[in-house]
């Protein structure tokens, strides 16, 4: 097998200093949407600034570069051992050279790894895939989601059917969210989330939601959701009226950029379905900051391409 | 709405005629703390009965930098420099050091603005009623950064004075101390009792409840 320890590092780093061009042109269209000289467009100016200088410096977008999380699609044959000590090894590297801050925390003494290799950490799914089956050399692709921390103490994970916790509500001081278990309940408990995080966050976000699944690789659905480009259409008619819905919606909230206020508080609502156990229904919402960092590298052979 | 340029040690009446909404370009030296931080400044010098004699230095030191001063909520990308360049800091550079989430530092907080006569706390997402009623009863702000600002911000670091508890805490969650110059921020809760954050969630819970 190649070394892949270099395009793993080159990976990482294109994720952790460049956004997407898509992740981008919404943030601008953002931009254009809030009222001139408000906290928000202010916020939003300075979002893009940031964006420009650090692709420029090949810097860190945001210094909480998260959870490396990598989805390998891999070839037959290929040794999914071999390929994660590469990753670490690489995950490593991009940490001695600052595209990744040390993040990586053992949950007993409180020691940081000071490299990112810990327990669990960095996070890799591995599927075999047979793409590429018929091509001449064997199909490796690798994405990569930098998920900073602030985003994810915001995702929740409901079990429908669901009622807020506390007492009945009274006096309006409790939202009275009641949400069934149908795409209605769905909506719903998407909007209550969203609702919570207010710009905790860092909104303008991505909404990753995974409808079904138990409650472990609901969230992992939901993550891989942030891989779709923004501009896709969910190819179940009822998933993509609700992505839709939902955009509209959260927007209403008018939480806003960084939560000042404004037009934008998600900029992209993607939804998948899976089954579920007839007992769960869970409905897991994973949530993305505006730093939506997602990179992705294809492998045949010796030629590389990064998207 | 207004703009303002303001220099750490600020003065109680610097802090009082501020107001949410209003735009700050922060100068002089300041201190970054987090979770440990945060932990650390209550258990070892607030809550407990005496100082541990090893702690002392520390403590007189952090007393010096935070009276009149600010703490900023970050956990920064650091570069170690090459000795040729190392200056005063221990030879270290910014690389990205945009603001955390604040509200997990809310239970700390308030103390620790009175207990170290804090003029301004920066961060991100803003905190809770104890920090506000707080900063109306010492005169302290709180500073928005923005999220995700992290190479702009770090831009705006022009030396890192000093570090502590790098080693006990990890980088992320070090104290360190940095000299700045133009660092933005919006005061999102002022010394009159406003908060921009609860106004916002006010008005989003109203927006809720319409779509529910």
């Amino acid at each position: 097998m190649n070394d892949l320890v270099g395009p793993f590092v080159e990976l990482i780093r294109r994720a952790a200093t460049d956004l997407p061009a898509d992740v981008e042109a919404a943030l601008r269209t953002a931009y254009g949407r809030e009222e001139p000289g408000s906290a928000a467009a202010g916020a939003l100016a300075t979002v893009l600034e940031n964006v420009a200088l650090a692709r420029a410096h090949s810097t860190p977008i945001c210094q909480d570069t998260g959870v490396p999380i990598f989805y390998v699609r891999y070839p037959q044959g290929m040794s999914t051992r071999q390929l994660r000590a590469q990753i670490e090894a690489a995950v490593a590297e991009a940490t001695r050279r600052a595209y990744l801050r040390p993040n990586a925390v053992d949950s007993l003494t409180g020691r940081n790894s000071g490299n990112n290799l810990g327990v669990g950490f960095p996070t890799v799914h591995f599927e075999e895939w047979d793409v590429g089956a018929r091509l001449p050399r064997p199909y490796l692709r690798v994405d990569l989601l930098l998920k900073g921390g602030g985003s994810e103490n915001v995702g929740a994970q409901y079990k429908l059917p669901y009622a807020p916790p506390g007492p009945p509500a009274s006096g309006g001081s409790t939202v009275p969210l009641k949400a069934g278990r149908d795409l209605e309940g769905v909506r719903r408990v998407v909007l209550d989330a969203v609702y919570q995080a207010q710009g905790k966050g860092c909104a303008p976000g991505v909404l990753g939601v995974a409808i079904g699944a138990d409650r472990g690789t609901g969230y992992v659905h939901a993550k891989e959701q942030f891989f779709r480009p923004l501009g896709d259409t969910n190819p179940v008619p009822e998933l993509a009226q609700l992505e839709e819905r939902l955009l509209r919606e959260c927007n209403q909230l008018g939480i806003g950029p960084m939560g000042f206020g404004g037009k934008t508080t998600v900029f992209g609502v993607k939804i998948g379905a899976y089954h579920r156990l007839p007992a769960c229904y869970f409905v897991s919402v994973a949530y993305m900051c505006w730093a939506c960092r997602r990179a992705r590298m294809i492998v045949q052979g010796e030629e590389r391409e990064y998207h | 709405m207004a703009t303002c340029d303001l220099t750490i040690p600020i003065s109680e009446d610097a802090i009082r005629a501020l107001h949410v909404g209003d735009a700050v370009r922060l100068g002089g030296v300041m201190v970054t703390g987090r979770d440990a931080a945060h932990k650390y400044l209550i258990e070892t010098f607030i809550r407990a009965d005496t100082v541990p004699e090893s702690e002392r230095p520390l403590y007189e030191e952090l007393r010096r930098l935070l009276r009149g001063g600010v703490i900023y909520h970050c956990g920064p990308v650091v570069r170690q420099l090459p000795p040729s360049q190392g200056g005063t800091g221990g030879g270290w550079e910014f690389v990205a050091a945009g603001p955390t989430t604040s509200i997990r530092e809310e239970v700390y907080e308030p103390e620790i603005i009175a207990h170290f006569g804090l003029r301004g706390v920066i961060g991100k997402g803003g905190m809770g009623p104890g920090t506000l009623r707080a900063c109306q009863e010492h005169g302290a702000v709180y500073f928005h950064a923005v999220g995700g600002a992290a190479s702009l911000i770090a831009d705006a670091v022009k030396e890192v004075v000093a570090v502590y508890k790098k080693d006990e805490f990890g980088v992320p969650e070090a104290f360190w101390v940095i000299r700045v110059e133009g660092f933005p921020v919006v005061v999102t809760m002022d010394s009159h009792g406003r908060s921009i954050h609860s106004e916002v969630e006010a008005a989003s819970r109203e927006a809720l409840e319409g779509l529910l």
